[in-house]
């Protein structure tokens, strides 16, 4: 229940803490390096003392009583025989002991300059000078002392410190060893007021703290103890490292007291010094990490903290939830964009929480009387798993007390009812990229064990259906419900930020679809017409046009039933050729789309008009009709396409790559004559006769030269191949449409596969001086520098399918350093953002308040509502207000819609996508 | 300092144009954003830049501001304004 005051923190300040505090604060003296006795009970004074708290339930802890849960655990101490330096503060200890007197203590700098640190400290401060700015500054000072060959307080001459990695002090030139003792006394003798200059606050921290005399030790409760189903003991990795320390420690003590030599009491200093430093840091570098028995790396105390596995980023940053399904997706044209088919199991279980009221109190009753698992019958009903009193008290509902529970309702209450249709829900799928990543939808309960989605939706997701899972979360409130609905609906994310434009629209079939429906306008009888609308919600016909007294209706006519009645639009579709001269509403290709009050009157709807990322059509309706009537046309849209596809049948197969034997020959003679045309170059390139390209070698220019030839070839293959590949060829239909697939797929499949490259050059390695050795030494022609001249489908020789795999296996390389890269990048551009926020002045500042751009964006416009990056779209305003005689004016030469975006965005995702099991951060130093 | 200053900076067509405000001029632009110094983003005394302003005004103390009006890709100018610090 959220009760209690909830107030703001001002400010949190760490500090070191001193070993009088670590002996105040211990419940016990840890003195045994033993934890439990023969009979399995902990031993007083021993690592699992009963009074460090309780692991076991039932049991009570000694020191305050309460049980398991209830008591936090509370921390024990160990005596250090000798004083061991604290890895962590290694740094700082360096420090200190350069910039200040080894003999006085004293910081090695003149009143003047400690007082000049003073100033400019407090200038900083009142100028807004972060933690990090007097860190820097406090080094300046240092390094300033440090570099003071005599003390200006005795005057005593200063010897150079020096670091043996990762704990040892050297001094002077003949590099004696300083003991933690003797650094312990040093930094003992800096007095209070120096303190400051060095970045140390003397009120809370004193610098010898950092040099420890008494370990402190973790409550039980930090490293609990497992007991295996053997019925044996296996301690945390902390408790073992801890025996450790015990044990060195109570050697140390002996021989010290007993008066050994000097050399070993030394050693096994050493050897406590390395158990402490491994205690709390395993991965220490210049020391061998503590190991297991079996060889595992022990996790000490900063393994805990550090990396992704680490307490920071999956347990503060990131948590797990409660109210949250994952399953396999599948797809469901009939869906709206923003519904998602729940199964039934998964809605049984997800649960929304209802306060009672008087005015729904009848309402749940019924549904509480239900129980959690009604009847499956025609129609879903909805049923209750618990119920909230109002003291907080959480009954679960049976089918047995149901009944009861039911007459119990009382207002107040609160009722957590199961999932049911129209319940706002927030999908994701991972690696959540950009926002669209996670969107609100309204839930469609369906039996089937599957998510399903609208196909529209697949692109912000990346998704496909080879066995993709998604999450989906249950909102709990209604804040977030109603914030959910207005920023996250799918409808809301369909024009990018990231360019001006739709990231959602048709995709493949969808496209194809449109095609057909609107390409040189069929006519469908009313059967036809009337069985492609019947997948519409109740549309009124227009009126048909009469053919020899048949009525027919045209796919034009169609398609503007789901147009807004008053929609313009000019523009050039996919399938435009680009002529010289554009021929307008005569093009002879059907390409120049004009649609004039909702009626689409010529050109050919395809991905240029409805696609994702490219849609005219989708931008501009959801520009200047809402995003809720974007999200009716696509769904409409959707509908009406996959209603035409089927009306017509559609199909792909291999002998859409067919090509008439003399296309074939033609291609095979043209890759002859180019093969002998490197050939020949190759020839003038031995003799000496090649002429040199300026600022390139002979050999280079004998390289470009032959790409230059070999690329023509691959392009005049696919011309040839596409000259024999027309309109009725469902392939190409598909890449001219921008359905799927493009002209160079086919040309490849069915003209030819042309020269592979590695780094943008012929193949060159394998072995010395030849690519394979079933070529000459030295020979530079085009098949044995990796000419492919065979298509795919006619096959490629050994030689050339093995010239393939190297040219393939460029591209899978550069993914996999893409992916690590680009993620890792991301990470620290999220880092650094994540907390900016746009205030209500037009700034963007952090959380400190500070400004970090005086206007968001420099023009204060937001992305996802501007046209392809441009704040207004002149063309529209003319062709708004000229009406038809803002057509003479129109530059049709548009840049396409974010394409390059898109595109390029997309082939990151997938990269990610594809590495994303084996995905790792690398380790570049650290966070 | 000035001595070893052979290029002027500022003169670079990708370096955006740097003036030195009066304290007039830096109260009035701090009272319209409605802030306080400690909120400007800042700027170094070492910057190149400040080097060349104190070329022209002299010794340019930390505390005063500096407003720079430079290209922008979707503003065409923007002005920012910065805080001299130390370093």
């Amino acid at each position: 229940m959220m009760k209690g005051v909830s107030k703001r923190i001002g400010s949190i300040k760490f500090s070191c803490v001193s070993p009088e505090e670590i002996r105040k604060m211990s419940a016990t003296k840890v003195i045994t390096a033993d934890t439990y006795d023969d009979d399995g009970f902990p031993i007083d004074m021993g690592l699992m003392d009963p009074h460090l708290g309780v692991i076991e339930p039932g049991l009570r802890c000694k020191t305050c009583g309460h049980k398991v849960d209830e008591c936090p655990g509370h921390f024990g101490h160990i005596d250090l025989a000798m004083p061991v330096i604290h890895v962590g503060f290694i740094k700082d200890i360096k420090r200190l002991l350069e910039s200040t007197c080894r003999i006085c203590g004293r910081i090695l700098l003149t009143a003047e300059q400690i007082e000049a640190h003073r100033i400019a400290s407090e200038r900083m401060e009142e100028l807004g000078g972060d933690t990090i700015d007097q860190k820097l500054l406090t080094k300046e000072t240092s390094k300033d002392a440090s570099s003071k060959p005599i003390c200006p307080h005795c005057s005593a001459e200063q010897m150079k410190i020096k670091l043996d990695k990762p704990t040892t002090f050297r001094e002077g030139d003949d590099g004696h060893k300083l003991t933690p003792k003797e650094v312990r006394e040093r930094l003992e003798r800096i007095p209070d007021e120096d303190l400051l200059p060095l970045g140390i606050d003397p009120q809370t921290c004193r610098p010898e703290w950092m040099v420890l005399t008494a370990l402190a030790v973790p409550p039980v409760t930090v490293r609990p103890s497992i007991t295996l189903d053997s019925g044996d003991r296996s301690e945390d990795d902390l408790t073992h490292k801890l025996v450790d320390v015990l044990r060195i420690n109570q050697r140390l003590r002996e021989n010290r007291d007993a008066g050994a030599p000097q050399l070993i009491v030394e050693d096994l200093w050493e050897l406590l010094q390395y158990h402490v430093t491994t205690y709390f840091d395993n991965q220490t570098s210049g020391i061998p990490p503590a190991r297991h028995r079996s060889g595992r790396p022990l996790k000490t105390l900063v393994q805990r903290l550090k990396g992704k596995e680490g307490r920071f980023r999956s347990n503060l940053s990131g948590k797990r939830v409660n109210f949250s399904a994952r399953t396999v997706i599948s797809p469901d044209p009939l869906l709206s964009i923003n519904e998602v088919g729940v199964p039934i199991t998964a809605a049984r279980e997800l649960t929304v929480p209802v306060h009672v009221n008087e005015h729904n109190i009848d309402f749940l009753r019924t549904l509480v009387a239900r129980g959690p698992s009604p009847p499956e019958g025609e129609e879903h009903l909805v049923g209750v798993n618990y119920v909230i009193r109002s003291d907080g008290r959480r009954i679960r509902v049976t089918d047995r007390n149901a009944e009861t529970v039911a007459e119990g309702l009382e207002l107040d209450y609160t009722v957590e009812r199961q999932l049911m249709d129209g319940d706002v829900v927030l999908f994701n799928r991972q690696p959540s990229l950009h926002r669209m990543s996670m969107m609100a939808h309204t839930v469609r309960i369906m039996p089937g064990k599957t998510f399903r989605f609208n196909l529209c939706v697949c692109p912000p997701y990346n998704a496909d259906f080879d066995g993709d899972e998604m999450n989906l979360h249950v909102l709990q409130s209604d804040e977030a419900r109603a914030e959910a609905r207005i920023l996250m609906a799918v409808q809301e994310n369909i024009l990018s930020p990231r360019y001006g434009g739709p990231i959602i629209g048709a995709i493949h079939d969808h496209v194809t679809g449109a095609y057909y429906l609107t390409h040189d306008n069929p006519k469908f009888d009313s059967m036809q017409a009337l069985t492609i609308l019947s997948k519409l919600e109740h549309k009124t016909l227009v009126d048909p046009i009469e053919i020899d007294g048949e009525k027919y209706w045209t796919g034009k006519q169609l398609f503007s039933l789901v147009l807004p009645p008053d929609f313009q639009a000019i523009f050039k579709s996919s399938i435009c050729q680009n002529c010289d001269q554009c021929k307008k509403e005569d093009c002879e290709f059907d390409s120049y789309v004009k649609i004039k009050d909702g009626k689409l009157l010529c050109g050919t709807i395809d991905a240029k008009a409805i696609g994702n990322s490219k849609g005219k059509i989708l931008d501009k309706i959801a520009r200047d009709y809402g995003s809720e009537r974007v999200r009716q046309f696509i769904d409409e849209c959707t509908r009406l396409c996959l209603g035409a596809i089927m009306n017509r049948g559609f199909s792909t197969g291999i002998d859409d790559e067919d090509i008439p034997e003399e296309a074939s020959l033609q291609i095979r003679e043209f890759n002859k004559e180019s093969v002998e045309k490197v050939d020949k170059l190759v020839e003038s390139y031995r003799e000496g006769t090649l002429e040199q390209m300026p600022g390139r070698s002979l050999r280079e220019t004998l390289e470009v030269e032959a790409m230059k030839v070999l690329g023509k070839a691959r392009d005049e293959a696919g011309r040839v191949a596409g000259k024999h590949l027309g309109m009725e060829n469902s392939a190409v239909v598909m890449a001219k449409s921008g359905a799927r697939g493009s002209m160079l797929n086919l040309s490849q499949m069915a003209g030819a596969v042309g020269q592979q490259a590695v780094r943008g050059e012929r193949l060159s390695r394998g072995y010395w001086n030849r690519t394979l050795p079933h070529f000459k030494k030295g020979d530079l022609g085009a098949e044995a520098k990796g000419f492919v001249a065979n298509s795919y489908k006619s096959g490629l020789n050994p030689t050339e399918f093995f010239f393939h795999s190297m040219g393939g296996r460029e591209g899978l390389v550069d993914t996999a350093v893409r992916t690590s890269r680009s993620g890792y990048m991301q990470r620290r551009l999220i880092s650094a953002l994540e907390d900016l926020k746009l205030t209500a002045d037009g700034t963007i500042r952090n959380t400190a308040d500070t400004i970090v751009q005086f206007r968001y964006g420099e023009d204060g416009v937001d992305p996802a509502r501007t046209v392809q990056g441009k704040a207004i779209d002149l063309d529209d305003v003319f062709a708004e207000v000229l009406g038809d005689d803002a057509e003479l004016l129109l530059q049709l030469e548009e840049a396409s819609i974010g394409e390059d975006y898109a595109t390029l965005e997309k082939d990151e995702m997938e990269f990610i996508e594809e590495e994303e099991v084996s995905f790792e951060e690398p380790d570049f130093g650290g966070e | 300092m000035a001595d070893i200053l052979t290029f002027n900076v500022l003169e670079h067509s990708l370096v955006p144009e740097h003036y030195l405000l009066t304290d007039e001029e830096a109260d009035q632009v701090l009272s319209k954003l409605r802030i306080t110094r400690d909120q400007l983003p800042k700027i170094r005394r070492t910057d190149p830049g400040i080097k060349v302003l104190e070329n022209i005004y002299g010794p340019i103390d930390e505390g005063k501001l500096v407003k720079i009006v430079r290209k922008s890709e979707t503003a065409e100018e923007f002005v920012v304004y910065r805080l001299v610090i130390r370093g």
